[in-house]
C-alpha cells in the first residue's frame, strides 16, 4: 500500500508525459507479458486451423462436383453442388438422351430431382444410407435412455447407501469398460445369433446401453455426490419418502448432470463401429461400418463419402460445444473434474 | 441399517415406504445383471472357447484341445508379427501425442482471448467417430488428389511419398496423434491449471529460472495427469481396431494389422476360426491387464513420493 502511494507520488512530481517504466502494481501488465499473450493467441489459432484442416477439407469436399473432389492437384475454389448430398440419399439411374429430354419438360418436379437432372440422372428413391442413418438414430437414442436410466439409479444407490463391498462393486462395473470389445465380441456374437438378437435393433440397443452403463454409473455418481445430501435430509423429515425424496430433490438437482451423461452416451453409440461392424448384417446396420463398406464400391465417389462423413460429424461438433464444460469429466470416467 | 436412524424421525407411514434394502437392490440390481449377462458371462464363455477347436460357421460343436490354441498362436510369427504392429504403433502414437498435448498443454494454458474457444476447437477431433475419420484420411493422403502431400510441397507426383503404401503404419500413427493429442492436452491443461500460483512466486523470490521452475514445479505437478492421459491411450491404442479398419483395413498386405483387426479377420474373414481367436483375445485382455498394471503401481509410487 505504502509503495503504491509512492508510486503515486511519484507519478505527480514527474507529470503524466513521463513513460511508466516499472510498477509496482501488480495489474499492470508488462509489454513483455502482453506480447507473450499475443504470440500465444496466434500459436493457439494456427493450431486450430491446422487441426481443423481435414474437418474443413471434408465439408468442402461434400459441396464438390465429382470432378472437382478428384482433381489432381486438389482444388481449393470450386463451384458449389449438391452432388454429393444428392448420391449420398439416393439412387439414381442415368437417363438416354431421349428421356432426358422428356423429363426436362416436366415442370413438377422436386428441387432435389431438377439437381439430379443437370447431370443427366433420375432419382429413383431413397438410397440404402437413409436407413442406416435411422438406424443409428433409433440405437444410439433408445440405448442411450436405457443407460442413463439404469445409471442413474444405479449411481444413486451408489452414492447414498454404504453398500457392503461398495468399492468392489464400483471396480468392477468400471472394469467392465476397460474390456476390449474384441474379447466379448465373440461370445456376444454367439449367444445373439443362438437366441436370434443378431443384426436386430433390439439387440443392439442392449449391447450399447451395456456398453455404457458403466460410464454412466460410473460419471451420474460423481454428479449426484455433488448434490449435498442434507437436501433429501431434510426432506425425509419432513415426511417424504426415500423414493418421494428421489423424484422431487434428486432429480431435478441432477439433470446437468444427466444431460452431460446422456450426451456422451449418445456420442459413443452413434460413433461406435466394432460392435455395428460384427453383430449387423443388413437390417439394423448403423452408419459407421457403411460409409466405409457401401460407398467405396463401384469407383470411389469421394464427394459422397464426404457428404456422408460430414453429416455424420456435424452433430458430434455442435455438441463437442455444448459439452465443453464436462469433456475432462466425461473422457476419463468423472475421475478428474475440473 | 444406517440410514434407518435418519428415517426414523419422519412420520409413521410404514404402508407406503419401502424399505432402504429394498430399493438399494431395485435399483442396483438391473446394472449388474446387465453387466453379467453381457461382460461376465461373455467372458467365461470364451474363455471355454479357447481351451476348444471351434468354427461358428461350421456345425460341429466345440471340441477340447486344452492348451493348444495357445501353443499354435504363440509359434505363429504372424501372431507375434500382429504383435510387434501394434507395440509400435502404441509406442509411436503415444510418445507423439504425450510430447504433442503436453505442448498444446503449455500454449494454453494462461487464459487469454477465445482461449476457451480456441481450446473447445482444437478438442474437436477427438470427438469424431474414428472409422469415418480414417476413411476420410485415405482421401487426404491420396498421392494424386489428396491434400497432405500438397501441404507439405510434395507438389511432384514422382517422388512424392505414397503414404498408405510406403508409410502405411507411420500413416496410422499421424491420424492418430491428430486425433487424440487433445485428449492428453485435455487432461495436461487441468493438472496445469491446478497448480497453484504461490508455488511459482515462492520460485522466483528464489531467483529460479523459468528452466528450472518448468523441470522442478511444472512437470512434476502435472506428471500424475499426464501419467493417466498415456495410460489411457496406451490402452486405447493397444485395442486399437476402428481407425486402422477405416484408413487401411489392415492392408497394404499385413503392414498396419493390428492384433485386433488380426483377430476381426480370423473370425468374421477366411475360416471362422472361433476357437482360436477367443484365445487370441484372452492373449489381448491379459497383456492389456499386465500393462495397465506397470502403469497404476508407477502412479502410485509417483503419488507416494
Amino acid at each position: 500500500m505504502a509503495s503504491v502511494t509512492g508510486a503515486k507520488r511519484a507519478f505527480a512530481e514527474t507529470g503524466p508525459r513521463s513513460p511508466v517504466v516499472e510498477s509496482v502494481r501488480v495489474d499492470q501488465v508488462t509489454t513483455a507479458a502482453r506480447t507473450g499473450v499475443t504470440v500465444r493467441l496466434i500459436v493457439a489459432i494456427v493450431v486450430a486451423c491446422v487441426m481443423l484442416i481435414p474437418v474443413i477439407w471434408m465439408a468442402m469436399t461434400s459441396i464438390k462436383a465429382r470432378p472437382d473432389a478428384t482433381a489432381s492437384p486438389p482444388k481449393v475454389i470450386f463451384t458449389p453442388s449438391l452432388d454429393g448430398f444428392i448420391g449420398l440419399f439416393t439412387n439414381r439411374m442415368q437417363l438416354s438422351a431421349g428421356a432426358l429430354a422428356t423429363q426436362q419438360q416436366r415442370t413438377d418436379l422436386s428441387f432435389w430431382e431438377k439437381q439430379a437432372l443437370v447431370r443427366g440422372m433420375r432419382i429413383l428413391g431413397p438410397s440404402k444410407f437413409v436407413g442406416q442413418l435411422r438406424n443409428s438414430l433409433i440405437i444410439a437414442v433408445m440405448s442411450t435412455l436405457l443407460a442413463v436410466t439404469l445409471g442413474l439409479l444405479a449411481a444413486y444407490a451408489f452414492s447414498r447407501y454404504d453398500i457392503p463391498g461398495k468399492g468392489d462393486w464400483l471396480f468392477f462395473i468400471l472394469s467392465t469398460r476397460m474390456l476390449p470389445p474384441v474379447v466379448v465380441t465373440i461370445p456376444i456374437f454367439l449367444m445373439y445369433r443362438a437366441v436370434g438378437l443378431y443384426d436386430t435393433h433390439i439387440g443392439m440397443v442392449l449391447l450399447y446401453a451395456v456398453f455404457n452403463l458403466s460410464f454412466s454409473v460410473w460419471l451420474l455418481k460423481g454428479f449426484i455426490d455433488e448434490i449435498p445430501i442434507e437436501y433429501e435430509e431434510a426432506a425425509l423429515v419432513d415426511g417424504y419418502s426415500r423414493l418421494q425424496a428421489f423424484r422431487k430433490i434428486v432429480l431435478p438437482q441432477s439433470v446437468t448432470g444427466l444431460a452431460a451423461t446422456a450426451v456422451f452416451c449418445l456420442i459413443f453409440a452413434w460413433n461406435e463401429y466394432a460392435f455395428a461392424l460384427m453383430m449387423t448384417s443388413e437390417k439394423a446396420r448403423t452408419a459407421p461400418p457403411a460409409i466405409p463398406a457401401t460407398l467405396g464400391v463401384g469407383g470411389i465417389e469421394w464427394h459422397v463419402i464426404a457428404a456422408g462423413s460430414l453429416l455424420f460429424l456435424i452433430p458430434v461438433v455442435i455438441v463437442t460445444f455444448a459439452l465443453r464444460r464436462y469433456l475432462l469429466r466425461g473422457v476419463t470416467f468423472g475421475a478428474i473434474r475440473r | 441399517m444406517n440410514q434407518s436412524i435418519r428415517i426414523a424421525s419422519a412420520p409413521p407411514r410404514a404402508r407406503r415406504q419401502i424399505s432402504d434394502g429394498i430399493i438399494q437392490r431395485l435399483f442396483i440390481m438391473p446394472t449388474l445383471v446387465l453387466l453379467i449377462l453381457w461382460n461376465i458371462f461373455p467372458l467365461f464363455y470364451s474363455l471355454f472357447l479357447s481351451f476348444t477347436q471351434y468354427s461358428h460357421s461350421g456345425k460341429a460343436a466345440p471340441l477340447w484341445i486344452g492348451t493348444g490354441n495357445f501353443d499354435a498362436l504363440l509359434s505363429d510369427p504372424k501372431i507375434w508379427a500382429a504383435f510387434a504392429v501394434t507395440g509400435k504403433y502404441a509406442l509411436l502414437s503415444v510418445l507423439f501425442q504425450a510430447l504433442i498435448g503436453f505442448g498444446l498443454a503449455l500454449l494454453l494454458r494462461a487464459k487469454f482471448k477465445a482461449s476457451g474457444l480456441l481450446t473447445t476447437l482444437i478438442l474437436i477431433p477427438m470427438m469424431l467417430s474414428p472409422v469415418i475419420v480414417g476413411m476420410f484420411w485415405r482421401l487426404i493422403f491420396n498421392p494424386l488428389m489428396g491434400i497432405f502431400n500438397y501441404l507439405l510441397g510434395f507438389r511432384n507426383l514422382a517422388t512424392a511419398p505414397i503414404w498408405l503404401k510406403d508409410y502405411a503404419l507411420i500413416s496410422v500413427v499421424i491420424v492418430d496423434v491428430w486425433m487424440w493429442s487433445p485428449f492428453v492436452m485435455l487432461l495436461c491443461l487441468s493438472g496445469l491449471r491446478a497448480i497453484p500460483d504461490y508455488i511459482y512466486e515462492a520460485a522466483a523470490i528464489d531467483r529460479a529460472s523459468p528452466w528450472r521452475q518448468f523441470w522442478r514445479i511444472t512437470l512434476p505437478q502435472v506428471a500424475p495427469l499426464l501419467l493417466l492421459a498415456v495410460l489411457f491411450r496406451t490402452i486405447e491404442a493397444l485395442k486399437a481396431f476402428d481407425l486402422v479398419m477405416g484408413l487401411t483395413g489392415g492392408g497394404p498386405g499385413n503392414a498396419t494389422e493390428t492384433v485386433s483387426v488380426a483377430l476381426y479377420r480370423m473370425v468374421f474373414q477366411g475360416q471362422a476360426r472361433t476357437g482360436t481367436a477367443s484365445a487370441l483375445a484372452y492373449i489381448v485382455l491379459i497383456v492389456i491387464i499386465g500393462v495397465s498394471n506397470v502403469y497404476i503401481w508407477y502412479l502410485n509410487k509417483m503419488k507416494e513420493a
